[in-house]
C-alpha cells in the first residue's frame, strides 16, 4: 500500500523510440507539496519522462499510479482512455513553447478547462480565471489574444490555464528554456510563489538556481536512467557521479 | 436596347434572373454535400487503416482525373439508370422516375469539390500547431473535444484560402449543367441569344453577373480569412 500522500508515483518506466531507448527504468514518487526538479542534458530522457506521466508518450513498460490508481497499459496503449483523460484534468500542465489557444483570448485560454472539462458555469469559471491571472499579474489583459503577449506573459498565462483546474500537480516541461532570457525571472517568480504555497510539482528545468533554492527533490538523468537523486543542497554540494559533476560545471 | 432586358414577354429580364437564381440555389446546395465529401475525403485519407487510406486516395484521384463534363453525364445518365434499376427490383409496377437535372447536378459538383476540399483539409489538418493539440490533451479533453474545440476552429485560418478557391471555381462549373437541360443563367442566356441573336449583349450580360458573383464572394471571403486569423500576428 502507498502511503496517503504520495500523489503520483512511477515505477520502471522504460519508453523506446523505434530502436532506441529513451528511458531505462525510472522511478520516482511525488508526495504532497513536493517540488522536484528533473535535471539532464539534452537528450538525458528528462521531456520525455515527463510526457510519461500525464500520457503524452505512453511508456513502453512500467507502471504509473496517480492518488493509488494504477494506469493500465498494454501492449503500449493505455487500457482505459477515460482514466487517462481523468488524470490530465487532475495533473497540470506547462509547456516549454506555452501552447496557448491561439484563438483564444487570454481569459477563454484559462477558462477553457474549467469549463469545458470540469462542467464549471461560465460565470463561476470566470470569476476564478480572472482572480487567477490577477495572480500572475495579467488581469489587465485578459481580453488580449496570445499573440500580442511576451513570451514571459504567455507563460504566466500558461500556468494560470494550469491552476485553473484545480490540479492536484502541476508537470512542467522547461517553462523557461524558449524565453528570453530577461523574461525567464517573472515565470520563476510565479512558479517559486506556487512553491511556497505548498503545490506539488515536477519540474524539467536548466535553472540551476532554480533546482537549487526552490526544490525540495532533485533528480538527475544520464543516458535514460537516475544518475544521482537528493536534496538539493546536498547534491549541489557533493556530486556523488562524474556526471553530474561535470553538468553543474557546465551549467554555471 | 433596354427593351431587351425587361420583365414580361417583351423582355429576358426576368427568364435571366430565374437563371441566376437556379446557378445560385445549385451552388449553395452544393456546398455543404462537397464539404461533408471533403471532410470524409480528408479523414479517410489520414486515417490509420490503410484499406481507407486507400478509399480515400482513389476516390480524390478519380474524381480530379475526370473533366467535370464528364462526371456530369455519368451522375446524371447513370445514376438515373440506377436509381431506376433498384426501383424496378423493389416494384416491377412502378413508372420509372426521372433523376432530376438539379439533383444531378448538386451530386456531380459536389463529388468534384469534396475530392479538391479533401486535399485542402488534409493540408490544413497537417498544418495545425500540434502543441496546442496537445495542450488539449493535457487538461484532460476528449479527443472529440480537442477536435471540435480546437482543431476545427484553427482549420479554417489554413484552409479557407484553399476553399475560397474551390467555391468560385464551382460557382462558375455550375454553368455545366446547362448542358442537361437544367435552366441555370448559362441556358437562359444561350435561350435568349438563340431567340433575339443578339450573342454579344447576352453573352456579355452573362460575364458581368458571374464576375459579379465572383467579386461578392471574394468580399465575403476575406471578411471569413480575417475572422479566422482572430489572435494571430500578421507577418510585417
Amino acid at each position: 500500500m502507498s502511503q496517503p500522500d504520495v500523489i503520483l508515483k512511477a515505477e520502471d518506466i522504460h519508453k523506446s523510440f523505434g530502436q532506441v531507448e529513451v528511458l531505462k527504468g525510472i522511478s520516482l514518487e511525488a508526495r504532497n507539496h513536493d517540488v522536484i526538479s528533473i535535471l539532464g542534458s539534452s537528450g538525458s530522457g528528462k521531456s520525455t519522462f515527463l510526457r510519461c506521466l500525464n500520457f503524452l508518450e505512453t511508456p513502453t513498460s512500467g507502471r504509473v499510479t496517480v492518488h493509488g490508481e494504477e494506469v493500465l497499459v498494454r501492449d503500449g496503449k493505455p487500457q482505459n482512455i477515460r482514466h487517462i483523460e481523468e488524470i490530465r484534468a487532475r495533473l497540470g500542465m506547462v509547456f516549454q513553447q506555452f501552447n496557448l489557444w491561439s484563438h483564444r483570448t487570454v481569459l477563454e485560454n484559462v477558462m477553457e478547462g474549467p469549463v469545458h472539462v470540469k462542467g464549471e458555469s461560465k460565470a463561476h469559471a470566470r470569476e476564478r480565471a480572472e482572480a487567477l491571472l490577477d495572480r500572475v499579474g495579467l488581469a489587465e489583459r485578459k481580453q488580449m489574444y496570445p499573440s500580442q503577449l511576451s513570451g514571459g506573459q504567455q507563460q504566466r498565462v500558461a500556468i494560470a490555464r494550469a491552476l485553473a483546474m484545480e490540479p492536484d500537480a502541476i508537470l512542467f516541461d522547461e517553462p523557461t528554456s524558449a524565453l528570453d532570457p530577461e523574461l525567464v525571472g517573472e515565470v520563476l517568480k510565479v512558479m517559486q510563489s506556487l512553491a511556497a504555497e505548498g503545490r506539488t510539482m515536477i519540474v524539467v528545468t536548466h535553472e540551476m538556481g532554480f533546482a537549487r533554492e526552490v526544490s525540495s527533490e532533485v533528480v538527475f538523468l544520464h543516458e535514460g536512467r537516475i544518475a544521482e537523486q537528493g536534496a538539493p543542497d546536498e547534491m549541489f554540494a557533493n556530486p556523488r557521479t562524474d556526471e553530474f559533476r561535470r553538468f553543474i560545471a557546465n551549467a554555471m | 436596347m433596354f427593351e431587351l432586358f425587361s420583365y414580361g414577354d417583351a423582355g429576358w429580364g426576368d427568364e435571366i434572373l430565374r437563371g441566376l437564381a437556379i446557378t445560385v440555389q445549385l451552388a449553395i446546395v452544393t456546398l455543404p454535400v462537397g464539404l461533408f465529401l471533403g471532410f470524409l475525403a480528408a479523414f479517410a485519407s489520414m486515417s490509420k487503416l490503410a484499406p481507407l487510406r486507400y478509399l480515400g486516395f482513389g476516390y480524390t484521384t478519380v474524381m480530379r482525373g475526370l473533366p467535370e463534363i464528364l462526371t456530369l453525364f455519368v451522375v446524371y445518365n447513370g445514376v438515373g439508370l440506377l436509381i431506376n434499376a433498384i426501383l424496378h427490383w423493389w416494384n416491377p409496377e412502378a413508372s420509372p422516375t426521372e433523376f432530376s437535372p438539379f439533383a444531378a447536378g448538386v451530386v456531380a459538383l459536389g463529388m468534384v469539390f469534396g475530392a479538391f476540399a479533401g486535399e485542402v483539409l488534409r493540408g490544413a489538418f497537417q498544418s495545425l500547431d500540434q502543441g496546442q493539440v496537445e495542450a488539449g490533451r493535457a487538461i484532460g479533453m476528449t479527443e472529440r473535444k480537442v477536435f471540435w474545440r480546437i482543431r476545427l476552429p484553427q482549420l479554417w485560418r489554413f484552409a479557407l484560402p484553399g476553399l475560397g478557391n474551390l467555391w468560385i471555381n464551382m460557382l462558375k462549373d455550375t454553368a455545366l449543367v446547362s448542358v442537361i437541360a437544367l435552366d441555370d443563367l448559362m441556358r437562359m442566356t444561350k435561350v435568349a441569344v438563340g431567340v433575339t441573336k443578339q450573342p454579344f449583349t447576352f453573352y456579355l450580360l452573362a460575364c458581368m453577373i458571374y464576375w459579379a458573383m465572383c467579386v461578392l464572394s471574394e468580399l465575403v471571403l476575406a471578411r471569413m480569412e480575417k475572422r479566422a486569423n482572430r489572435g494571430i500576428r500578421r507577418a510585417s
